[in-house]
């Protein structure tokens, strides 16, 4: 990796080699990292995160790819760092103990200092290469280095002198990173970006509306692919994390599997075998409507199936919607408790969105959930505009789905309109729209629920009316008659008037078949007779028929011995043939 | 040489190397010393080439570097020490004017 420098006529063919800063996301954005063996600028106003960010890719560089490192600081002393890092678990002394690496303060007073002539900069040079000498160092941060321009009054000097370190860096073949102050019209007070031209990087921290959120882009990288968007990073207990939601795709595969609803007749509605696994679910509906008890179902028939499940509330603290769902019969309790299902509780306006996205991001990332509820997404409505919010969840669900997680995302709607506008923004993201309406009719509300879509599958395009019962949600078949739709007592009185006339039919029924048997007897009573009577003269018939027969045989016997006992000539052919043949 | 008194400027010459800068440095501080400090400084010259880790002990940056370690306070006076004037002020040897 010593040379790590691409010449220039083997750019186009030779891939630059990438040297990783172990920064969750960063790498992924920067197409593996920043360029090996070249500089790199970071750039960003004071409090951005410059200084953490070159240490992150420093004691990564050490503890994880065996690469150690110099860290140069114009500003803070060595103790200073390493006690201001010391709360992300970066245990500098033990790196420096370790020869994985050298902290070096650089300080100026320009109190100090009298300059009487010519002069260059090798001293920093030196200093520098023996520091990476010393340890064999494969990455270096100066931190800032627009400092000397503060110490020293010379600024030509300065300037060639910054040229030829930059230079001198390549050619050592180090991964340096240099970070800057964000200047007035240009990325670095100093206009360092003239000298550092491989990779420039800009770290932002803005407050909006009280709230404040980090973003980073890469706003060149010579010779490299890299996402171009404008990243939210977060700085937490865990460190320094880049959000690459942008970068993703419409990539992911789409599951054919099904997994329940929690609600069987639901499942009835969506083809009989729910949603799809890893498509997202959006059910919007009024306040009250039963959106979280939709949730909780899916929750709870996730983790009978042992799956893992993540739930972001925004608007209640877990223990409440325990105890909201134990009274509809739901003991999500049992699910937290063997470590199945996860809650994250946080008040919408405790952070802008994307650190919202961010927290979200990592808490996913930790948990690796197959399930994961939002509930509600319309209260993130109170910290961003909706065009944000859109993008956000459209970047979350984008993520979910690359990692095949099943998304169910619940939306406030409020007043008659059912439509609201997160609803129209987000929906075309999700798979499957439930949406649960109220159904008002002769002084009642009553809850319905229909499918609005559900791509991919045959659903269901009625209306179910929506229960909230101590077992938890039933859905009815409304009445939809000429008089339109009927719910709640309306429905229950309609039920009754058709069971009513269902009896009724069902009387008449019995009373024509016993009329059909009354007949069929009837019937068979006259066959029989009748059989009889005709038996009985067929009888009659047939000794008639026999006396005839018998009477005329006899009466032929009696001729033929007339004519025998006359002793006559067998006249007639009869008599001579018989004879013959006699 | 005599042994340092009170009044003994303790200098130290840093260098890169033995450069045109450097040597025209020396000639400069040698006889600046000469015309103003007779019998009262002590000059070591440390090259940076040989001895890199001495860098960092004395904050050097620039070469060459003249460190007046003694009397305090520290002074660092960079640059080939060709303005007199300024080197004689940085030495504390004439008041800023």
């Amino acid at each position: 990796m010593a040379i790590a420098e691409t010449p220039g006529h083997h750019s186009r063919i030779v891939q630059l080699s990438k040297s990783p800063t172990g920064i969750d996301g960063f790498d992924q954005v920067a197409g593996g990292g920043l360029p090996a063996g070249r500089p790199t600028l970071v750039c960003g106003g004071a409090g951005c995160g410059k200084t953490l960010f070159a240490i992150s890719f420093l004691v990564h560089g050490a503890t994880r790819f065996d690469e150690p490192g110099v860290f140069m600081s114009f500003e803070e002393s060595g103790d200073e760092l390493a006690q201001n890092v010391a709360s992300l678990g970066f245990d500098l002394p033990g790196l420096v103990e370790k020869k994985k690496l050298v902290l070096d303060h650089v300080k100026i007073e320009r109190r100090e200092i009298e300059e009487t002539g010519d002069y260059d900069l090798e001293g920093l040079f030196v200093r520098l290469g023996y520091a990476i000498d010393s340890i064999g160092a494969r990455r270096v941060v100066l931190d800032t280095i627009e400092s000397l321009f503060a110490g020293l009054a010379n600024q030509s000097i300065l300037r060639a002198e910054l040229r030829r370190l930059f230079r001198w860096l390549k050619d050592r073949g180090v991964t340096a990173m240099i970070t800057g102050e964000r200047g007035e019209g240009t990325l670095t007070r100093q206009g360092l970006e003239e000298y550092v031209s491989d990779a420039v990087i800009v770290l932002d921290h803005r407050v909006t509306e009280q709230i404040s959120t980090r973003r980073l882009r890469i706003v060149k990288y010579r010779g490299s692919a890299h996402g171009t968007n404008e990243y939210p990073f977060l700085i937490d207990e865990d460190g320094l994390s880049v959000l690459p939601v942008t970068s993703i795709g419409l990539t992911h595969d789409a599951s054919s599997e099904r997994i329940s609803t929690g609600v069987a007749r639901l499942d009835m509605m969506l083809g009989g075998r729910g949603y799809f696994r890893g498509s997202t679910i959006l059910v919007s509906g009024t306040a009250g409507a039963g959106k979280s008890s939709l949730a909780a179902h899916f929750l709870d028939a996730a983790c009978r199936r042992g799956e893992r499940c993540l739930a972001f509330v925004f608007e209640e603290s877990p223990q409440q919607v325990v105890r909201n769902m134990r009274s509809i019969g739901i003991d999500l309790q049992r699910w937290v408790e063997r470590g199945l299902l996860e809650f994250h509780a946080a008040r919408p306006s405790l952070h802008g969105l994307e650190m919202h996205l961010s927290r979200m991001h990592r808490a996913i990332d930790r948990f690796q959930p197959s399930v994961v509820v939002l509930d509600p997404v319309s209260s993130l409505l109170r910290v961003a505009q909706p065009t944000d919010v859109q993008a956000t969840l459209t970047r979350l669900v984008d993520y979910l789905k690359l990692q095949g997680i099943t998304a169910l995302l619940t939306s406030l709607t409020h007043g008659r309109t059912e439509h609201e506008q997160t609803d129209v923004a987000i929906s075309s993201i999700v798979d499957t729209w439930l949406l649960l309406i109220a159904l008002e009719l002769s002084g009642e509300r009553n809850r319905g629920l229909y499918v609005l879509k559900s791509r991919g599958m045959d659903h269901s395009n009625q209306i179910r009316e929506f229960l909230l019962t101590d077992r938890g949600v039933e859905l009815v078949d409304v009445y939809a008659g000429p008089s339109g739709v009927l719910t709640g007592s309306a429905r229950l009185t309609q039920e009754a008037q058709e069971r009513a006339a269902a009896l009724a039919q069902e009387h008449e029924l019995e009373r024509k078949e016993r009329t059909l048997t009354r007949l069929r007897a009837a019937f068979e009573a006259e066959l029989a007779s009748l059989r009889a009577k005709f038996e009985a003269e067929q009888a009659d018939l047939a000794i008639e028929i026999d006396e005839h027969r018998s009477r005329a045989t006899r009466l032929r016997a009696d001729q033929h011995d007339i004519a025998e006992s006359r002793g006559g000539d067998a006249t007639s052919d009869n008599g001579r043939n018989t004879r013959v043949r006699d | 040489m005599a042994v340092p008194s009170a009044e003994t400027q303790i200098l130290r010459l840093y260098i890169a190397g033995q450069t045109p800068r450097s040597i025209k440095a020396f000639a400069n501080l040698k006889k600046i010393c000469e015309d103003h400090l007779i019998g009262k400084y002590q000059i070591e010259v440390i090259d940076l080439i040989q001895n890199p880790q001495l860098a960092a002990g004395d904050q050097i940056l620039a070469v060459p570097t003249l460190v007046r370690r003694l009397p305090e306070p520290v002074r660092r006076i960079i640059g080939d020490l060709s303005h007199t004037d300024r080197v004689l002020v940085g030495l504390d040897i004439r008041p800023a004017s």
